[in-house]
């Protein structure tokens, strides 16, 4: 068991195995996106209540939801690289920052966009959209905190103490909607004894959550081999890669 | 198809809203596959040195 997970621990084992990985998740990505996003904007019918408004849901529910479950990712990384000092999840928790910030962009300015025909307005204080752009804050100060500090393993520890801080805004954000009286409308999917929302409208959303998911892995994995790349380069392995890539410019 | 995308007068707001999205995840998308590359352009201009001018 333990050589098993030392093995995949290892930086260069971890890198000559994931060559393949994020291209699939690409194409698994973009298979999905394109069956979800043809059920969400075509056949899905429009809604009694807010008519074809709704249809933004199948962006903002999806990154609303990889927001948070980013965020929880970054968590487990930072406290495997806080326990064991693994390097991979210092990586991980890096490569993660500015995609779970770009996720949470979206379905604060989507939010906002639906809420304008919806609502009457643009913004307002409520709880779960405060605490929302509160984690866009976290994101964006993990990012600054590691970008802050020269040693990358220092910055990394430092970004993981931030991260699990940071979780406390986590179960804020998803009980908000029951703790306060908001403005945001209550889970709609989650209550399965009594679903809320109609079967041609609920798979294109379940479908566009798991392309989202497929999305963050293929990016975050993109990432996570640059960042094995510059952990590892004074190894032999990286420096013949390197080696190889100089002759090539040269030649 | 003008009825698609008038999207039953709400057209702005669905397609800004997925435009923003397209951008958003296109950009990230891009700067992640460029990732590994620009490490390795650094360290095959200076092996040496630090690469904290990529991104990691």
């Amino acid at each position: 068991m333990f050589a098993f997970l030392h093995k995949y621990a290892s930086l260069m084992h971890f890198y000559r195995l994931s060559a393949r990985w994020s291209g699939w998740l690409a194409l698994a990505t973009a298979l999905l996106m394109a069956y979800g996003l043809y059920g969400g904007l075509v056949t899905a019918p429009a809604d009694y209540q807010q008519g074809d408004s709704y249809r933004i849901i199948y962006i903002h529910v999806p990154s609303a939801w990889m927001s948070l479950f980013v965020y929880m990712c970054m968590a487990g990384a930072g406290a495997v690289a806080l326990v064991w000092k693994i390097k991979l999840a210092e990586i991980w928790l890096r490569a993660s920052a500015p995609i779970g910030a770009s996720f949470t962009f979206l379905a604060l300015v989507t939010g906002s966009i639906w809420g304008k025909p919806m609502w009457g307005t643009w913004w307002v204080w409520d709880a779960r959209l405060t605490s929302e752009l509160v984690l866009l804050f976290l994101y964006l100060g993990i990012m600054a905190l590691d970008n802050a500090i020269e040693d990358r393993r220092t910055g990394a520890r430092a970004a993981a103490v931030l991260t699990l801080i940071g979780v406390v805004n986590i179960p804020i954000i998803h009980y908000s909607v029951e703790w306060w009286s908001t403005l945001h409308q209550g889970p709609t999917v989650s209550k399965l004894d009594r679903p809320s929302i109609h079967i041609d409208m609920l798979i294109p959303l379940l479908v566009m959550a798991v392309a989202f998911t497929t999305f963050y892995f293929a990016a975050a994995l993109a990432r996570v081999r640059g960042g094995i790349l510059a952990y590892d380069r004074n190894t032999s392995w990286v420096r013949d890669m390197v080696g190889r890539e100089a002759a090539r410019g040269h030649g | 198809m003008a009825e698609f995308i008038a999207m039953g007068g709400y057209g702005a707001y669905v397609w800004s809203s997925y435009a923003i999205a397209a951008l958003v995840l296109g950009v990230n998308a891009v700067l992640a596959r460029r990732a590994e590359r620009a490490v390795l352009h650094a360290l095959a201009r200076d092996p040496n040195g630090d690469d904290d001018d990529a991104p990691a």
